[in-house]
């Protein structure tokens, strides 16, 4: 499925874990890979700083989509934090797939500080599944909308 | 006096909604609340009381009051546009209508409300009167009468009719409207109703409830009693009670950043919530027994105070049946009664 | 429920507590409202009865504060609440006495007036020690019946148990009243399509007043400054401006007691607009329980709460698409 000439543009939020997505997207960049526009980067301290709040306000001001981008399990800078960040945006998405919301809204990808090319595909992945889904109408404060 | 058979209500409701708005009691999700009539909507006129008070229709629970944009290097303010539409709400009870009487006092007065005011000048009125009233109800305390309300129409469900008498200008207005719908009755029904609605209140335990000792000057007396430090202990400080009430005025105004501008809204606030009339030093109120004894001294001590003797309660009886914690002002007004009575 | 009142008695004559944490009688039939009583004399308005649904553990937060022993009386499924409370250092152990109480379901009077009775003057059949499975109801238009479990709240229906998981002693029977999974509504929801669940819960969120009044009962709802209570907080506490703010705030309530809640069906009994609110907790708790292990809050004072803890093998978010 061809993304240019959709009149829809998303907006993609993604936050990303400051040891290893972060820089897993500089590499991306420095080694001329592609990701779309549309993803706006968040950096966080650890993926386990990502409060269930941070993804609902997203949507709230009008995210089509939300990714959360941590170290692999294992890899975590402070040991553990992205194990207990699974088990957070686990219980999360399953209860916004609950409520309704179109569950390929959200997503988790461990990328690490290597992975500049793991990183553009995700990206890349994740938007067009956005695209795919459309305008995200569920989870919005319509207020954010003028 | 007129009168339309119930099986044709759908279509006075349809020809009503033809030229304005019209808001009555719907019943969503197992629930009955005022809202906005549609063919789909489940109108539940035998309901006795709605959750939430149709106070919403005149004072809604948020409404918009204007919104800051940028624009260049110059702030644009667009104030929110007031009440210009006629519309119609439909199946208030008599205490309900007395509500508003209450909310008149406060927003009607100087300095204008004139969001509130617009839609005043705007709705008009259709009350029901009560056919069975409920052991949670008190409105005789407060001099309503169940049987007979207020209202621009007057409307009696009785047997397979409902009986309509207009009793004000924009009554006679809306009769005019709906004339093709309506036909003569006289009014023999209506008063045998109005006897047998009086005779279920005279059964119900709170109606002959007394409010000796609570007045506007009662102020000082009241405040300092000790009691009050007993009444609290079980409430939770939710707002359920005032959210419920037909006379709750107390509002909040409240920022929002959209992203694009700001929006500044109001939304009713509650006495019972930590920061109820937060300023900038902090709150004066600091615990939940002083939130507590303001809602009840609000309604029956410096509400009278300032309006002539009248109370801020209506005796709706909402908050008797809703509080988690089965607290309430008739408990409240017994408490210090019986208090006094030991005295 | 005399023998609750002379052991009451007993303990406060005896200096043993300080005061007595139950019920006391309303001025219905069906309205008890939780308080102390601090004295032998006040005991006379003590009632204990199928209106007695308030969990008295939440109220345990404050009397842990106050000087001296509080005796509580506390239902089956109350003490699943103290324990996790206990937990969460909360409540004072070595402050309290508890008396387990029996329990034959709790009643809704709303669920009395659904059946169309009103004018209500006295109800029999309510008292714990009655044996029998319908309720009398006095009203002004005559005497009316009810089945017993059809005036029962719906935690009743789906019941963890008549075991009390914490207690210095017990009184009186209880009698089972489960008849229900509790999660079968869940898994109905659970299988509706997008569209379909999201107008289910839309319907049903539309109705919430934020009144707060789910948050202010629930005993997992602990904290003492809730963030929804910051008035820096862009959708305020009191406000339902847009139809987001009550999903915000029922998602992020039920989040934050994931893995606390103990399923005791507090916040769906208060709330005034009758919103199914357990229906959230619930998706949690066996989210929880098929994914991590079966984990019952309250169950004891000890082990790790599942969002505290994590294994190696955890299941990816993914899994959520997955599971479809």
């Amino acid at each position: 499925m061809s993304i240019e000439n959709k009149s829809f543009r998303p907006k993609i939020v993604a936050f990303c874990c400051n040891w290893c997505s972060y820089a897993g997207a500089d590499l991306a960049g420095s080694s001329r890979l592609s990701y779309p526009a549309d993803v706006k980067i968040i950096r966080v301290p650890c993926s386990c700083r990502v409060n269930p709040m941070f993804i609902l306000r997203a949507f709230e001001k009008g995210a089509d989509g939300v990714i959360m981008c941590g170290c692999h399990p294992g890899d975590c800078h402070y040991s553990t934090g992205n194990f207990y960040a699974r088990r957070r945006m686990t219980l999360l998405f399953s209860m916004l797939d609950y409520i309704g919301v179109e569950n390929g809204r959200t997503r988790v990808e461990w990328v690490s500080a290597a992975e500049g090319v793991k990183f553009s595909d995700t990206m890349n992945s994740f938007v067009e599944k956005i695209y795919s889904l459309g305008e995200n109408v569920r989870l919005g404060d319509l207020r954010c909308r003028n | 006096m007129y009168k339309i058979a119930k099986e044709n209500l759908s279509a006075l409701f349809r020809l009503i909604a033809d030229s304005q708005e019209l808001y009555l009691p719907v019943k969503t999700a197992g629930q009955v609340n005022f809202a906005a009539w549609s063919e789909e909507a489940e109108v539940a006129l035998d309901t006795l009381k709605s959750v939430k008070s149709p106070k919403d229709a005149f004072f809604p629970q948020s409404e918009g009051l204007y919104t800051v944009r940028r624009e260049g290097k110059k702030m644009k303010v667009e104030p929110e546009e007031l009440k210009s539409q006629d519309f119609v709400v439909f199946g208030m009870k008599a205490c309900d209508v007395k509500g508003l009487e209450v909310l008149d006092n406060v927003f009607l007065a100087d300095p204008i409300d004139t969001f509130y005011a617009a839609r005043r000048e705007h709705g008009t009125i259709v009350a029901l009167a009560c056919h069975e009233p409920e052991e949670s109800c008190f409105c005789k305390v407060f001099g309503v009468d169940a049987a007979d309300p207020a209202a621009d129409v007057a409307a009696w469900m009785i047997g397979e009719d409902l009986y309509w008498k207009a009793l004000t200008e924009k009554g006679e207005a809306l009769t005019k409207k709906v004339k093709e719908l309506l036909s003569d009755a006289d009014e023999t029904a209506v008063e045998a109703e109005k006897e047998a609605i009086r005779g279920i209140a005279e059964k119900l335990p709170y109606m002959n409830l007394s409010l000796d000792g609570w007045n506007g000057d009662a102020l000082s007396e009241k405040f300092d009693d000790k009691l009050w430090e007993e009444l609290y202990k079980p409430c939770l400080a939710c707002g359920t009670c005032t959210f419920v009430c037909p006379t709750c005025q107390c509002y909040d105004i409240k920022d929002y950043n959209t992203g694009n501008s700001v929006s500044r809204y109001r939304c009713w606030d509650s006495c019972m919530y930590s920061d109820f009339t937060m300023m900038a030093h902090g709150n004066n109120r600091t615990s939940q027994m002083q939130r507590f004894r303001q809602r009840f001294m609000h309604k029956l001590v410096y509400y009278p105070a300032n309006n002539d003797g009248m109370y801020s309660c209506v005796g709706c009886g909402r908050c008797v049946e809703k509080c988690p914690a089965s607290l309430n002002i008739v408990k409240v007004i017994k408490a210090f009664q019986k208090q006094g009575g030991e005295r | 429920m005399q023998e609750l009142i002379n052991r009451a008695k007993e303990m406060l004559d005896d200096g043993t507590v300080a005061r007595v944490l139950g019920w006391k009688a309303g001025d219905l039939p069906y309205n008890p409202e939780p308080a102390y009583f601090e004295d032998a004399e006040s005991l006379k308005d003590f009632v204990y009865n199928g209106f007695c649904g308030a969990n008295l553990s939440k109220y345990m937060i404050e009397a842990s504060k106050l000087e001296g022993k509080t005796l509580v009386f506390l239902k089956p499924c109350d003490t699943y609440s103290f324990n996790q409370l206990i937990k969460e250092h909360r409540v004072d152990r070595e402050k309290a006495y508890i008396i387990g109480v029996g329990c034959k379901g709790k009643l809704d009077i709303e669920k009395i007036r659904a059946q169309g009775i009103k004018g209500i003057e006295s109800i029999e059949g309510a008292e714990i020690t009655d044996d029998a499975d319908t309720l009398k109801v006095q009203t002004i238009y005559g005497e009316k019946s009810c089945a017993y479990a059809d005036a029962m709240l719906e935690r009743c229906h789906v019941c963890k148990g008549k075991e009390h998981k914490i207690y210095d002693e017990q009184i009186g029977e209880s009698k089972e009243t489960k008849d229900g999974e509790r999660f079968d509504e869940v898994a109905r929801i659970e299988a509706m399509a997008p569209a379909e669940k999201f107008a289910f819960f839309q319907k049903e969120l539309s109705k919430c007043i934020r009144c707060n009044a789910c948050r202010n009962v629930c005993p997992a709802c602990s904290c003492r400054k809730c963030v929804f209570d910051s008035n820096k907080f862009d959708s305020a506490q009191k406000a339902n401006v847009d139809s987001f703010e009550e999903k915000m705030f029922h998602i992020i309530r039920a989040f934050h007691v994931a893995g606390r809640c103990t399923d005791c069906g507090e916040c769906s009994r208060v709330c005034p607009q009758g919103i199914p609110l357990h229906l959230f907790n619930r998706k949690f708790i066996k989210d929880i329980d098929e994914l991590y292990g079966e984990y019952q809050a309250g169950d004891d004072t000890e082990s790790k709460a599942p969002l505290t803890n994590y294994t190696f093998e955890d299941a990816e978010p993914s899994i959520v698409g997955k599971r479809g």
